[in-house]
Parts: structure tokens; C-alpha cells; sequence
């Protein structure tokens, strides 16, 4: 029995079936239940924990379909047309899935019918089984009204109306009915009827292309679970190749035979369906999770799908070594990515700003591309005007220069003091006045010290002219 | 009779432990300096581990910047080749892994300044990680991959996992690949490797321009370490970014640098320079 808290008083949610067998139901106050069956084992609701299940049985039902939805709180819609010539028809279907769910312990109730709603709603309020094409009408006749799930006052409308199953209304004219209960309780009783259907909100992205296998044996040998891989991706870049597409995303789903599943997805920095590409991505992903695969008591089937679709031109053998060298880089950026993430390997991508902190942008290598974007060059017969290292954020100095824009003459950094040999600035970059908290004047000098170390310090304010205290930072180094 | 077999067994043995060195010239890129480059038998070589060591954590840019210039130097075209370069040239992409750790301390890789030295950022994939292992593995990675101009493996300090074994390995794959892998270390311990060649870098003060103002990047090398040929080899050498190439300065007094639209000065204390 689970309990749960309403108004301020403790009430029985829901029983199982040997609590109901002694009598009692939802909606009775806890203290009524213990009086009645004075060792009952009570439980309070956990709405979380509904969720957390059925999202897992959603989970689960992937293997028959990649469109399940939720049907919130106990329901799950899944849209099998197109997937049941794999089970062997509807029938085979449903019972495969009900002796599973079954298996897990769960009770359930299954229908299948051509609608969405007609076959929640029989699930819910009439009973199991299958509905052909045309036959809704009289599947659902016998239902009470209260499938309809109209809100109290229509419910009393209805009953004194005199109108107690879906029979009483499926014949009566729309309109009327329409006027007076008003026009969702229509809409919900042509779902019901079959007479229109509503689409479907899958809980996750339907695959353009997948392909999958099942094993009558599970199977947990990393060798056969490579070679059932092999075959996987084999059968999907034929597939891609066929429609001269190509992937960004790829996800491989591991479903384990005691209902657990696993998703693993890879990225591509190009449109990818080369087999051993693919096959070399998803190795280095699986070798560097931190948790790893688990075959548990075996893998009853694995699906593998591709996302993003791009057009890719037919693989064909490139004469000039320039395009293979690229397909090569590409290839190592996508492996590397799969192994440490996309945040870890970077390019570098030039920005319109003269902050140099907001000169260059990092972006993931696998997103962007690099060798196309234009960066200014260099003036010839200058020294390097920007540092190779940069410190981010810039560090506060002590220095000693000449007010009030002289170079500095010495300066303390990480206390060690460094005398100033040459120097060369201010080289002046004025704050970006448009944005929130645009900072202030900075004046870059490039310095260098006895020893020979080069140095790029800023003084951050002007004297007089700006408020607020002079500093002076270290932002880069030289080499 | 047996003394024979003994020596051919010991020869086998050699030429495993040894890698074969081949002598084509586009093995080899040429740093550009007479001294180091005739040390060195022509230049780098191009499938081996070069060990870049900053002999202090302040040389840590100067070392960084020696680098860049190596990948540079390893990347350039021949001039006047064009598009008959030979196939080593042609590859340009660069990896370089550094330590999210060690940016606190050294600064992180500034694209405009890797420009400013010649290399376009473009050409550039920055891996950032958290430890050795991360990094050596990621090492391994790129320089299995062919199609790259240069590797770049940069740790600091000394970890008991970059031992002779790994460095052997990332020497082997570099042979492998035929691509140039610079293990840039900022002031390691002293400890066995199996690089081709050691440098140690320390900055060097530059020629002064017009006007005291620093000049190009200068640099003060050592060569630790030469497994085909003499060490101990010290040069002070300058990274001109025009001629991508670094150069030996005149060792006499600093002078000026001699530009075609000014007339040459003498005293090198003018107020003003022409800069930007």
C-alpha cells in the first residue's frame, strides 16, 4: 500500500492486489486503513521514483521502437508500425513485451490499436489486447464516460444528462455536444473513437538511420561484442552511403538482458560513414569511459544510429594526397575528442576586438574550421608585438616607472625583481566603451629585462585623467 | 666460427636498439643557422623525439618559443618549390598538448602571439589536459597520425611516468610516422631519455631596435645531448619570422638592424622608433 499526504491528511494512493483483496482502496484515510488491517505495510508515495521507473521501462522499450513517449504518470506510448515484421506481427509483439515486463515483475496492461489515444484510453479504462483498423468504435463503446478525464462539473453534467458510456455520446450530434461540454471533451472523444490521431512526442531524437541486431544468446565477450559491431556499423555506412549521407553524431545503445540499457555517443567533426573510422571512434570512446561497459549477464541486442545528417559526396578514391592528409587530421581530432571531450581539443578562431584577452576565441576543433578562418598577418621587419603566453587573468606587479606614462623602470613579479634593459611603448588600447563593465585605458609596454626575458606589462587607468587607482599587471611573456 | 655468429647476433641486436637513420635530405629540416645546422649533419631530423628543455621556469616562453619556431621550421615550404614541395612540407598541421595545470603558471598559448612568430593559428590544435598520462597517451595519438607537420608534448617538471621506456616509445612512434615530435620540458630533473638530440633554452638578451626598444626574439642554446654526433655546443641564435628561419646575430656589439628605406644608424640611442 503507498500512502501520500493530501490536505493535510495521510490518504491511501494506491494498494496492490492482495490489500485490495482485504477491502481496501485508494482514497481511504491511513487511520481508516489501520483500523481495518491493522498491520499494513505502508509506504509513502515517491513521485520521483514513478518517474525514475518509468523512464527506465522507456529505457527499455527502445529495443522495440526508437518513438517511445511518456504518458505521464503510469503510461507509455510506443509507436510500433514499421517495427513489428521483427517480432513476428502485433500479437507476437505485445506478448514478447508483456512476458518481459512481466519477468521484471511489473503488472501491465497492453493495447495496441491504431490510435494514439484509443489505445491509451483502452489500456487505461477498458481492457488488453489488440484493436484492428475500423473496429475502435466498438472496442471502446462500453467505456464510462469518465475515460473521457473531463474535469469534475463536466463529469456531473454528463452523468445528469443521463449520458454513462462513450456509446450514449460516439452516436449523438457533435455540435450540441460541443456547445454545452465544450470542444477538448470532442476532441478527446474523436481520439478516442479513432477518428483522428495525435501525433506522437518522442522522449529522444528519432534516428534518421540506425541499424541494430539481436541476439538469441546474450552476448558479453568483448570479441563478439567487436564483431557484432563490425557488422553494425558495416550495415549503417551502407545505408548512409546508399542515400550519399553522412553523419555528425552517432549513438550506440547497449541493451542488457536483465532490462538495463547503456548509451554511448560519439561525435564527428565532418559528415562520417567510414567504417573504420566509425569503428575506431566508438573503441577509443568505450576505452575512455570512466565507468565501463558492463555486460552484466549479456547484451540481447545493440543498435547503432547515426544523427545530424549531412550530404557527403560517394567515397571515392582522392588521387591528390593534400584531401587524404586533411580526412587523416580530421580523423585524430574526432578520436582525440571522443577520448578527452570536445572542450579539451581546441582551435583557435580570431575575433574582432583590440582587448587582447578578447582578440581569439577557443573553440572545440571538432565544430570548427580552423584552416578557413583569416587572421591578420604579421608586419613584416617588426619583433613580435603580441606575447606567445598570456596570463589569464593578467597579474598585479609592482613596478617603478615614470609618471605619468613613462615605461617602467623595474618592476616585482612572484618577488623577484626584474630591471628593466630595454623598453618600447605605451602601446594604447582604449576600453570597449560599449559593453557593461568596459574597464579601463590600458597602456602595453614591451619590456625587457637584464637577463634577457621579455616582458608585456600594462598600467591599467591614466594619471588624471581616469578615476581610480593606477596598476600596473604583467599579461604576457615573450619569447 | 662462434666468435662470428656472437658478432652478427650482437650486430642484430644493435641495429634494433638503434634506429636507422636515413639519409635523404627530406628526413632532415634545417633550422636555418650555420652552427647548430653543421653540428647536426644538415638539420633535425625529421621521425624523432627532440627533447626542448627550459632551463628555468622564467625561460618557459623563450623554450615555447624555440618550439614554435622548430614546428615552423618543420613546416615551411622550400622556397620557390610550390606546389612540387616535397610531401613532408606540405603537411602543416600542428598538435600541441599542454597541462591545464601548468597555464597558471606559464600563461596559456596566445594565438596573436603565435602569429607574430609565423604560424598561422589556423594550422594549430591545442589540446589542454590534466595530467602526464592524459598528455603521453594523447602524444602517442597524434603522432601515429602521418598527415601532421609536428607534434608538441609539453610537461612541466618531472614525472615519474615520463620515464626512458616512455620516451623510447614516443621515439619509436615518431620513427614510425616520420613526424617530428618536440617534448617541450620546463625545468625537469636530470633523468635518462631516448631523444634524438637534448637543447636547453634560456632567453637571451635581444639587439636593441631604435629607440632601446627589444628586438627579435633571441634565444641562448645548449645542445645537451646528440645521439649521431658531438655535444655541449653552445649558440646564441635569433627567430626571424620573415625569412622563417632562426639566424646567428653578430656576435660583436649589438647593432641596429639594417632596413632598406632608413639610413643605417650608428649609436643606437634614437628617441623614436617607427612601430605598428
Amino acid at each position: 500500500m503507498v500512502t501520500t499526504r493530501h490536505n493535510n491528511a495521510m490518504r491511501v494512493a494506491a494498494v496492490d492486489r492482495r490489500a485490495a483483496l482485504l477491502g481496501l482502496k485508494a482514497g481511504l484515510a491511513l487511520a481508516d486503513a489501520r483500523a481495518r488491517v491493522p498491520d499494513i505495510d505502508a509506504h509513502e508515495h515517491q513521485p520521483e521514483a514513478d518517474q525514475a521507473l518509468l523512464a527506465h521501462v522507456a529505457d527499455w522499450c527502445d529495443r522495440y521502437t526508437p518513438v517511445v513517449a511518456e504518458d505521464l504518470p503510469d503510461g507509455l506510448t510506443l509507436e510500433i508500425s514499421g517495427s513489428t515484421h521483427l517480432f513476428g506481427g502485433e500479437a507476437a509483439l505485445m506478448a514478447d513485451l508483456r512476458g518481459r515486463l512481466k519477468g521484471f515483475g511489473l503488472s501491465v496492461r497492453t493495447v495496441i490499436a491504431s490510435t494514439t489515444d484509443c489505445a491509451r484510453t483502452l489500456a487505461r479504462f477498458g481492457g488488453q489486447g489488440l484493436v484492428a483498423r475500423g473496429e475502435e468504435k466498438r472496442a471502446c463503446a462500453s467505456l464510462p464516460v469518465g475515460a473521457l478525464q473531463l474535469d469534475q462539473d463536466r463529469m456531473v453534467a454528463l452523468r445528469r444528462a443521463g449520458l454513462a458510456r462513450i456509446a450514449d455520446l460516439a452516436e449523438r450530434p457533435r455540435k450540441p455536444l460541443a456547445a454545452r461540454f465544450g470542444v477538448d471533451m470532442i476532441e478527446r472523444l474523436s481520439g478516442i473513437l479513432g477518428e483522428v490521431d495525435r501525433p506522437l512526442s518522442p522522449r529522444r531524437p528519432i534516428p534518421e538511420f540506425s541499424a541494430e541486431q539481436r541476439f538469441a544468446d546474450p552476448i558479453g565477450l568483448a570479441e563478439d561484442i567487436g564483431a557484432a559491431f563490425d557488422a553494425l556499423s558495416r550495415d549503417l555506412c551502407e545505408t548512409l552511403e546508399k542515400y550519399g549521407k553522412g553523419g555528425r553524431r552517432f549513438e550506440a545503445v547497449f541493451f542488457r538482458a536483465d532490462g538495463a540499457t547503456r548509451r554511448i555517443q560519439a561525435l564527428s567533426g565532418r559528415p562520417l560513414r567510414d567504417r573504420t573510422a566509425l569503428k575506431r571512434l566508438f573503441t577509443t570512446r568505450l576505452e575512455a569511459l570512466a565507468d565501463p561497459l558492463d555486460p552484466g549477464f549479456g547484451f540481447d541486442m545493440i543498435r547503432l544510429s547515426a544523427f545530424g545528417m549531412e550530404a557527403a559526396a560517394p567515397a571515392q578514391v582522392h588521387f591528390e594526397r593534400e584531401h587524404a592528409e586533411e580526412e587523416a587530421v580530421a580523423d585524430l581530432i574526432d578520436r582525440l575528442t571522443a577520448r578527452y571531450g570536445p572542450a579539451a581539443v581546441e582551435c583557435f578562431l580570431p575575433e574582432e576586438s583590440h582587448v587582447p584577452e578578447r582578440a581569439a576565441r577557443h573553440v572545440p576543433a571538432i565544430s570548427a574550421m580552423p584552416w578557413k578562418s583569416g587572421w591578420p598577418e604579421a608586419l613584416p621587419g617588426e619583433p613580435p608585438l603580441r606575447p606567445l603566453l598570456m596570463l589569464c587573468p593578467a597579474q598585479l606587479v609592482e613596478t617603478v616607472a615614470m609618471v605619468p606614462d613613462g615605461p617602467p623602470l623595474r618592476f616585482r613579479w612572484r618577488r623577484v625583481l626584474h630591471e628593466i634593459a630595454r623598453a618600447e611603448g605605451p602601446e594604447r588600447i582604449a576600453p570597449e566603451w560599449w559593453r557593461k563593465e568596459p574597464g579601463q585605458t590600458r597602456d602595453y609596454y614591451r619590456v625587457e629585462d637584464t637577463q634577457g626575458h621579455r616582458f608585456w606589462l600594462f598600467r591599467c587607468g591614466l594619471y588624471g585623467r581616469e578615476a581610480g587607482e593606477i596598476r600596473w599587471y604583467i599579461h604576457g611573456l615573450f619569447a | 666460427m662462434d666468435a662470428r655468429r656472437h658478432i652478427h647476433a650482437l650486430r642484430k641486436v644493435i641495429d634494433a636498439v638503434q634506429p636507422a637513420v636515413p639519409a635523404s635530405a627530406e628526413s632532415r629540416f634545417a633550422l636555418g643557422a650555420n652552427g647548430p645546422d653543421r653540428a647536426l649533419g644538415g638539420g633535425l631530423q625529421r621521425g624523432a623525439l627532440h627533447e626542448i628543455i627550459a632551463a628555468g621556469q622564467p625561460d618557459a616562453a623563450a623554450a615555447a618559443g624555440f618550439c614554435a619556431g622548430l614546428c615552423i621550421s618543420a613546416t615551411r615550404r622550400a622556397p620557390g618549390a610550390g606546389a612540387r614541395a616535397p610531401a613532408a612540407a606540405r603537411r602543416h598541421g600542428v598538435v600541441w598538448i599542454r597541462q591545464v595545470y601548468g597555464e597558471m603558471e606559464s600563461g596559456k598559448l596566445y594565438p596573436h602571439g603565435l602569429r607574430e612568430m609565423g604560424m598561422p593559428p589556423g594550422r594549430l590544435i591545442h589540446i589542454r589536459l590534466k595530467d602526464a598520462t592524459e598528455i603521453l597517451r594523447a602524444g602517442m595519438e597524434a603522432i601515429g597520425c602521418k598527415a601532421l607537420g609536428a607534434v608538441v608534448v609539453e610537461i612541466p617538471g618531472s614525472p615519474k611516468i615520463l620515464d626512458l621506456t616512455a620516451t623510447r616509445r614516443l621515439s619509436l612512434a615518431a620513427e614510425k610516422s616520420g613526424v617530428p615530435l618536440f617534448l617541450l620540458r620546463i625545468c625537469p630533473q636530470a633523468e635518462g631519455s631516448a631523444a634524438t638530440t637534448r637543447w636547453q633554452i634560456r632567453s637571451a638578451p635581444s639587439r636593441a631596435l631604435e629607440a632601446n626598444a627589444p628586438g627579435l626574439a633571441a634565444f641562448d642554446i645548449t645542445l645537451l645531448r646528440h645521439r649521431a654526433g658531438p655535444a655541449g655546443q653552445r649558440w646564441r641564435l635569433e627567430w626571424d619570422r620573415d625569412a622563417q628561419l632562426f639566424r646567428e646575430p653578430a656576435l660583436s656589439r649589438p647593432v641596429v638592424s639594417l632596413s632598406p628605406d632608413r639610413p643605417a644608424a650608428s649609436s643606437g640611442k634614437e628617441e623614436w622608433r617607427r612601430a605598428g
